[in-house]
């Protein structure tokens, strides 16, 4: 028994060793998975002694989730995509900063200030953007790929063999494109179609994933793989022999913003670090990493050329991406039920 | 006493290599993973020569910070939540084998067990609904009180078990001879039951540092432990750092059931009282 | 030292009469104020209306069962049907623990009765090595499993090698994987109960009924099956039961395609759908299933000991 007393009273000990507090505080983030590099953590760490903690989620909805079911609170800044930002703001989840807080805002690129999810971005800063679509490997597959059918209704050699993103938003809103009608539509018809479309092709879809959404396609587990411009260009580089298509019926791009959450912890820390991201090199650091684009101005001199000559990085002029809309209850209550009778 | 060997219903032809299949299928996975973990490849697919670059890696790369925070917080937490179940768990036992009858005793068994009944999900589910109602913000703590609770009938189990095989009359000869119920119970009734509490705690530790589903759940903000750390990785493809983690996990977790099981056959030899197994 | 014939109601003293309820108390207040108390929160949550994107709003609503049983059309005014969405996710996940438990039994049975059968030491060995899988992290073990048999992995390496098979044998993101891998989890659950009960067989009965000319079928049917059900029976619902809410295996070896209850109930918490009144309801009505199967288990039990 002393025995086990003894050993708690040790590990307590370490635990306190660990938590020794850096003079800087604490910063807690949450972040899309594989997506900011380790060495820019740390050296951000390093630079403000300051002690990070992330922790990562691979959906929107799942952090949206995640922060509503108690978290909200416990991490300063949060990293969602375009209409999430939206739908955060709605739900009172952020908070605002004044530009003097944030003496790196006038780096932001000016088409990414005014826009429609925050308005002269006075609670989100720009982080990176891309696109939504999906690779082909082309040692399985060599005719045209530039269109949505690959996935929806896709040649007989490709059935069984195809992953799809885990992410309720972006797939309903390629399946929408494909259909040619509108996102969010409130059309019965539109939406009967929808449903019947992914009914249609689910048989034909191998997995759901979005974490292993890279991974299927390096070793070969799925031929086509719906999945995220810089991920695709990660895939390539450890070298699947695959190609990103940009579909004439349109495809999804979004943007994700590092945003300041209501009630964060260490808010001067967050705005630290959303003020460091906003440097050119460092937001370089991030593009070089996960193979997006900067939102920020000035990145160019510090990229790699393989991430800045990309084909995933640079669209063709046309057809050109959408973003994803933020539904309405009545309409996202209907994608529910849509997305539940797909995975049933 | 044997009747003919034909006749002898201990022997099914077939049943040997029955037993040895299911021992295959339950260590083939497990040392595939352990032989792939010396694979100098970087990918997993391809086998290249033997190294050991990716315990390297598991220590010393680049991941090795977030790993070390989680392996810390898994070993912290469990044993703190054995400590606790076990605890409980002894004073339990002695309620239910040492106390005669008191309200609520077939009750008390049914709720010491309940956490087994549960399905973990549901549980789970329950625990995160009543922290977020009472405002509870999830964190090490929330991840430590559900661990316990879960703990606390693995804890029992061989708790209760070890004490029913102890006669009641050294503690009964003790008190005759003016030993107070305290000293009984500290100086004759402990000992004999310390291979039960330290099966008991080492049952508990297993179980809280397995557990995925809890934990998941009620986990705050950058707080990992080895399972979710170990998830979140996995999710994103096995890569051969996860299969040296596991390794290391996998002789972790062997060693201590080895040392449960030899702790429990010194107790039974040590124990006075245990009647000796005859066929 | 031979057991006294009155050992057991010796174990049973009484030297902390009295103390019985201050003793008992610590587990009262941790399993009801963090088990009861929760899952009697989740009861009420389940009859409360949804938020919208998370959370609940504090008013009675019948919705989340209503939305469990019955089907409104994918508008939600059509006249109602019984919805066969959530049964069907029920019924999948019985079905893949149904089979994961037949498998079980099947490897299971022989396995336990060998090593039963064993004498003295060697049975201990054979035991040790059934049980040490098992401490072995289930998500440790389930991505060994997903690893082996993916299409490239080893498995079909070597079973391509070897030429048994031309094409690699697909079996991850099947529902066939998903079985496995329950099987793989929980099958020291099943030999252990069934060793316990065979080892507590007396063979004489056996003996005695060949004895008497009943033949081997005659003897494992009527003599030693009966004797040796509970243990059976125990160990079907050992696997059954974590099988039903098992998430780990459908989410790593199923593709996470088809939903299971665990997954179904995560998703309304961490996912997508964020329908917390669903998830709280979907969770009774899984508890309320495993409590059923253990009910009937105690009853089953309770007739065999009179």
């Amino acid at each position: 028994m002393k025995k086990l007393i003894k050993l708690t009273a040790s590990a307590l000990a370490l635990l306190f060793a660990v938590n020794a507090a850096n003079a800087g505080g604490k910063l807690s983030i949450y972040h899309w998975f594989e997506y900011i590099p380790q060495e820019l953590l740390d050296q951000f760490s390093a630079e403000h002694d300051v002690e990070v903690t992330m922790d990562t989620f691979d959906s929107n909805e799942a952090m949206l989730a995640s922060l509503k079911a108690g978290k909200l609170g416990s991490y300063d800044v949060a990293v969602p995509g375009d209409y999430m930002v939206e739908i955060m703001a709605g739900e009172g989840m952020l908070d605002t900063f004044s530009k003097a807080e944030l003496p790196n805002h006038s780096n932001i690129m000016d088409q990414w200030i005014n826009v429609g999810f925050d308005m002269g971005r006075k609670s989100s800063i720009p982080y990176q953007w891309g696109s939504t679509s999906f690779s082909v490997n082309r040692d399985d597959y060599k005719g045209d790929i530039n269109t949505l059918a690959m996935v929806f209704d896709p040649p007989a050699e490709l059935q069984g063999k195809i992953n799809v993103l885990d992410s309720q938003g972006e797939l309903l809103a390629l399946a929408s494109m494909y259909l040619g009608i509108p996102q969010c539509t409130t059309d019965r018809d539109q939406l009967k179609a929808l449903n019947d479309l992914v009914q249609k092709a689910k048989p034909h879809w191998a997995s759901f994933g979005s974490d292993t959404a890279k991974d299927v396609l390096v070793s070969g587990d799925a031929s086509v793989g719906m999945i995220w411009s810089g991920f695709s260009a990660k895939a390539r580089e450890e070298g699947a022999n695959i190609e990103y298509a940009f579909p004439k019926e349109g495809y999804v791009v979004w943007m994700d913003n590092v945003v300041l959450l209501k009630d964060a912890p260490n808010r001067e820390n967050a705005l630290k670090f959303m003020n460091f991201l906003l440097e050119p090199e460092n937001a370089a650091a991030v593009t070089n990493y996960a193979a997006y684009t900067a939102g920020v101005k000035g990145t160019e001199p510090h990229l790699s050329d393989t991430v800045a000559n990309s084909p995933e990085s640079n669209p063709p002029a046309s057809p050109v991406g959408e973003f994803v809309q933020a539904c309405s209850q009545e309409v996202q209550e209907v994608y529910d039920t849509i997305w539940t009778n797909l995975k049933k | 006493m044997m009747s003919e060997k034909n006749l002898d219903l201990r022997y099914f032809t077939g049943f040997l290599p029955l037993t040895l299949l299911c021992l295959f299928l339950l260590y083939a996975p497990l040392i595939v993973v352990m032989v792939y973990s010396f694979n100098d490849s970087n990918s997993i697919t391809r086998w290249d020569t033997v190294s050991l670059r990716w315990y390297y890696d598991v220590f010393y790369g680049l991941e090795a910070p977030k790993f070390k925070a989680a392996a810390i917080n898994s070993i912290s937490i469990a044993i703190m939540a054995a400590t606790s179940a076990t605890i409980i768990a002894t004073l339990a036992a002695t309620a239910m084998l040492r106390a005669g009858r008191f309200k609520g005793k077939s009750f008390s068994f049914a709720l010491i067990n309940l956490p087994l009944m549960v399905p973990e999900i549901v549980t789970a589910v329950a625990t995160l609904i009543f922290f977020s109602a009472i405002g509870f913000t999830t964190g090490y703590l929330t991840i430590l009180i559900a661990h316990i609770v879960f703990c606390i009938p693995f804890a029992y189990l061989p708790i209760a078990a070890r004490m029913e095989g102890i006669e009641g009359v050294y503690e009964q000869v003790a008190q005759d001879l003016y030993a107070t119920r305290l000293q009984a119970f500290r100086l004759i009734l402990m000992p004999l039951m310390a291979p039960g509490i330290l099966s008991g705690f080492l049952l508990a530790f297993i179980i809280s540092l397995d557990d995925f589903i809890i934990t998941n759940f009620v986990k705050g903000a950058g707080i990992e432990t080895l399972p979710t750390a170990i998830f979140g990785a996995v999710k994103q493809g096995i890569k051969p750092n996860i299969m040296a983690i596991s390794t290391l996990l996998l002789v972790v977790s062997v060693g201590f059931v080895a040392l449960s099981y030899f702790v429990g056959q010194m107790g039974e030899k040590a124990n006075p009282t245990t009647k000796p197994k005859g066929d | 030292m031979a057991a006294s014939p009155q050992q057991n109601s010796r174990a049973m003293n009484n030297n902390y009469d009295g103390f019985g309820v201050p003793l008992i108390l610590p587990s009262w207040i941790i399993i009801g104020f963090f088990l009861v108390v929760p899952v009697a929160m989740m009861l009420m949550y389940s009859f409360l209306t949804k938020e919208f994107r998370g959370g609940v709003i504090w008013e009675f609503s019948l919705a989340a069962y209503d939305q469990f049983f019955f089907d409104r059309g994918l508008f939600g005014d059509s006249p109602p049907v019984i919805e066969w969405t959530y049964i069907s996710i029920f019924w999948r996940s019985i079905w893949q623990a149904g089979v994961a438990t037949f498998f079980c039994l099947l490897i299971g049975f022989p396995t336990a009765w060998f090593i039963a059968t064993r004498t003295g030491r060697n049975s201990t060995i054979w035991l040790f090595l059934i049980t040490i899988p098992y401490w072995v992290n289930l998500l440790i073990r389930t991505i060994s499993m997903k690893f082996l048999i993916r299409d490239n992995g080893p498995l079909n390496e070597f079973l391509i090698s070897f030429g048994v098979i031309s094409e690699p044998f697909h079996i991850i993101n099947t529902n066939l994987a998903v079985q496995l891998g329950l099987f793989y989890s929980y099958l020291p659950f099943m030999v252990l109960p069934i060793y316990a009960a065979v080892e507590r067989y007396n063979f004489a009965l056996s003996e005695a009924a060949a004895d008497l000319y009943a033949s081997r079928t005659v003897t494992l049917t009527k003599v030693i099956l009966p004797a040796v059900k509970p243990g059976i029976v125990a160990g079907c619902i050992l696997v059954f039961v974590p099988s039903l809410g098992a998430f780990l295996a459908p989410d790593l070896l199923g593709g996470a395609k088809n939903f299971m209850i665990g997954s179904l109930i995560e998703e309304q918490f961490k996912g997508n759908a964020g329908n917390w009144p669903f998830g709280a309801a979907a969770s009774m009505i899984l508890l309320s299933l495993v409590l059923i199967v253990l009910t009937l288990y105690a009853r089953h039990q309770a007739r065999g000991q009179r």
